[in-house]
């Protein structure tokens, strides 16, 4: 697949209706390309471009910005081992080269049946967690040899397919609600954001929810129950339940 | 003992089963402070505001109440939540966005009447996976529920909001980076003046730009009252702090204290909190305000955690990061690690930054790696004095935004605190710590 598909585009088309200028929106729009590709490809950034008003070269230039894009295929799973300070004064180096070892590639390079390529990380904000990773950003802290390797085996079997989405997936919630909910264009009538629009043929995606103060919503996750067990251990250190540490 | 009964602000919530639905947040108040500011006009919410006198909590400590009265009169005008949390062992925000997403979108609707933002953007750590889902799952919520779109809580009141992931880009945290990169663009700071996004920012209009843990206090701040969070804290240093502590102590993790009633001692030691050095070894320094701060010596651990305590040192309180290093730590090591950072994320537009960078962290590689030479501290010290002339505190400035600035503070800090070390590094043709060589294949990009 090179341009987005026919679901992405409207996807894509929501996104940018959130925006009082589309390109606002590319960044967004990359997330979603790389989510259906699991990289960027240059046709791909191409339709993007075509979107949103740019060159495909303009695209590339903001997409070559940023860390988490790519424009070379990846494995299925980026496994991002923190080596910044707080890590590092847990063992970072060491974790990485154990997972260097154990996958028999160093940072940069992917497998060679395409699981899995490794990065050698900055700070990923899970210092108090450290050593820590993050797989497809997913995130894992607490880590030593064996988990490292408990981790790959599991990634290998698919035991936690549920958990990491293959790479690319960022947000899988979507948005269930069109901008201007709020009922105002913030650039008045005939500002960017309308004219554009008249010329594209898009528009909120959604119509606005009217108030129901009082009721709390439910079933607006999309489809999503976000079963962060694994992951969340990370954000709970406030309050330790066991009033002490692990060392 | 010093730490406080004062009531958590920010992190009341943590813990709470389910703590990000928007059920939870109901059980425990949520959207009451939204709805008492809509009671009150927007005036009066940014008088609170400034009776509070809440400082930013993103690294410069500015006076939200004072940034918010900067904003230029115009029409848009827009509300920018810096989500970006990338400076190195911070991770505070992290844990605010992920465990109560509302608390965030609460404090940035507040903040919103109060300046009468037309649009807000929740611009979020790209690699922030959970924190992005749970955020956008709970913004769904919220426009359902009222709190969020059209006439807002039953009021005349409006505004949309958008959850905007970043892409990796360390840059980006720096608010006129975060900008272009809300502009779709390539996140290179803009040139200064206008020094306030109030008064030129996104698009080229009146922006406001603030830190998630600073608008997170905004429910509380307006349910209790300016003078209630005033109550807490001293000088100018009101309200509380988390503090992200990380490194060698037993017990790292995200602390909310009272500001300038602890001490560095207290949250390293205090077994409530840090519960002392791992390992019971002994301590060697510890980083004060994130990697960009000049670091601090056991001789300073009765420093009062507030900003203006910790800027009598000659040092910053920044995000609240703080890293704790115990003896078997390499200065030469840590420094090199936290320069490598800095090179790695420069944007590149500035000289000093961009290619000053690269020469301390290899400078600082060779001798670690046992290759250094006599004369390299002086070379450090003279490459760290062209990107910042005087190598102080505060930095002199030669560049568009202070990463660059940010360079020099580490390994200024090990010339200075640990000089025998680097000296016996080059002399011994070897690091002294174990493990004593980096893994040559690494670090390398
Ligand atoms: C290199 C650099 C990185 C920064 N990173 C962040 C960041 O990740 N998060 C943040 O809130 N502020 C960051 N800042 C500070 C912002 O520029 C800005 O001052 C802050 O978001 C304002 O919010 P506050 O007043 O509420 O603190 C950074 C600044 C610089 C120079
Ligand atoms: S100081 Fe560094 S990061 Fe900042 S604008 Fe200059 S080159 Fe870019
Ligand atoms: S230093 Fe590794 S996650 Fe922050």
């Amino acid at each position: 697949m090179a341009r987005l598909n026919p679901d992405n585009e409207q996807r894509a088309r929501d996104l940018i209706a959130l925006y009082p200028h589309p390109r606002s929106a590319l960044i967004p729009l990359l997330h979603l390309l790389q989510g259906q590709d699991g990289y960027l490809t240059p046709e791909g950034m191409e339709h993007l471009g075509e979107l949103v008003g740019l060159e495909a070269a303009e695209v590339r230039g903001t997409a070559s910005f940023y860390d988490m894009f790519h424009t070379e295929p990846v494995g299925r799973y980026l496994i991002a081992v923190c080596t910044n300070i707080a890590c590092l004064l847990q063992g970072a180096y060491e974790l990485l080269e154990h997972a260097q070892q154990r996958l028999g590639i160093a940072p940069g390079g992917t497998t060679a049946d395409g699981m899995f390529t490794l990065e050698d990380a900055e700070c990923l904000a899970l210092c108090g967690n450290a050593p820590c990773a993050t797989v497809n950003w997913r995130f894992f802290g607490d880590l030593d040899r064996a988990r490292f390797d408990d981790l790959v085996s599991r990634l290998a079997s698919g035991a936690l397919d549920a958990e990491v989405p293959p790479h690319g997936t960022l947000c899988r919630v979507r948005r269930t609600v069109g901008v201007p909910a709020a009922g105002s264009s913030v650039h008045g009538a005939g500002g960017p954001r309308a004219e554009w629009h008249a010329r594209n043929g898009s528009g909120p995606a959604v119509p606005p929810e009217a108030a129901r103060p009082g009721a709390p919503a439910d079933g607006v996750a999309d489809g999503v129950e976000l079963d962060t067990a694994a992951t969340t251990q990370a954000v709970a250190a406030l309050g330790r339940a066991d009033g002490g540490g692990r060392r | 003992m010093t730490i406080t009964d004062a009531p958590r602000i920010v992190t009341a919530r943590l813990g709470r089963p389910r703590s990000w639905t928007l059920a939870s947040y109901l059980e425990d108040g949520g959207y009451d402070g939204l709805r008492k500011a809509l009671s009150m006009t927007p005036e009066e919410v940014h008088e609170a505001v400034n009776v509070a006198n809440l400082l930013g909590r993103g690294g410069a400590g500015f006076e939200a109440g004072r940034k918010w009265g900067m904003l230029a009169e115009a029409t848009p005008v827009y509300l920018v939540i810096n989500g970006d949390e990338s400076e190195p062992a911070t991770f505070k925000d992290h844990m605010l966005i992920e465990s109560d997403p509302h608390q965030l979108i609460e404090g940035a609707l507040i903040c919103a009447y109060a300046v009468r933002a037309d649009q807000v953007f929740l611009y979020i750590r790209g690699e922030l996976a959970l924190g992005l889902e749970r955020l956008q799952v709970a913004l769904n919520e919220a426009y359902a529920y009222g709190a969020v779109g059209r006439s807002i809580l039953g009021s005349d009141w409006s505004v949309d909001v958008v959850v905007h992931p970043g892409a990796g880009a360390y840059i980006c945290g720096e608010e006129t980076a975060l900008l272009e990169s809300l502009e779709g663009k390539r996140g290179y700071p803009r040139i200064k003046p206008p020094f306030f996004p109030a008064a030129v920012g996104l698009y080229g209009a009146p922006t406001i730009v603030n830190n998630v843990e600073t608008v997170s206090n905004l429910p509380w701040v307006v349910r209790e009252g300016g003078d209630a969070f005033a109550a807490l804290g001293e000088g100018r240093s009101k309200g509380t702090k988390i503090l992200a502590l990380a490194g060698h102590v037993r017990r790292p993790g995200n602390y909310e204290i009272e500001f300038a009633k602890a001490s560095f001692r207290d949250l390293i030691f205090d077994p409530r909190l840090g519960g002392g050095i791992a390992g019971d070894r002994d301590l060697k320094a510890f980083i004060p305000g994130g990697v960009s701060s000049p670091w601090l010596g056991p001789e300073h651990l009765d420093v009062l955690l507030a900003n203006e305590k910790i800027a009598e040192v000659g040092t910053m309180a920044g995000s609240g990061a703080v890293t704790v290093m115990d003896d078997t730590t390499c200065s030469v090591r840590a420094a090199w690690r936290i320069v490598r950072f800095f090179h790695r994320e420069s944007c590149g537009q500035c000289t000093p930054c961009r290619e000053g960078g690269g020469w301390v962290e290899k400078i600082l590689r060779r001798i670690e790696d046992g290759q250094g030479r006599e004369s390299d501290l002086d070379l450090l010290l003279d490459v760290c004095d062209n990107i910042s002339p005087g190598v102080t505190w505060p930095p002199a400035q030669t560049t568009i935004c202070v990463l660059g600035p940010s360079i020099p503070p580490a390994p200024a800090s090990a010339i200075k605190m640990f000089r025998d070390e680097l000296y016996e590094h080059i002399r011994e043709g070897r690091c002294p710590f174990p493990p004593d060589r980096l893994p040559r294949s690494m670090a390398r990009a």
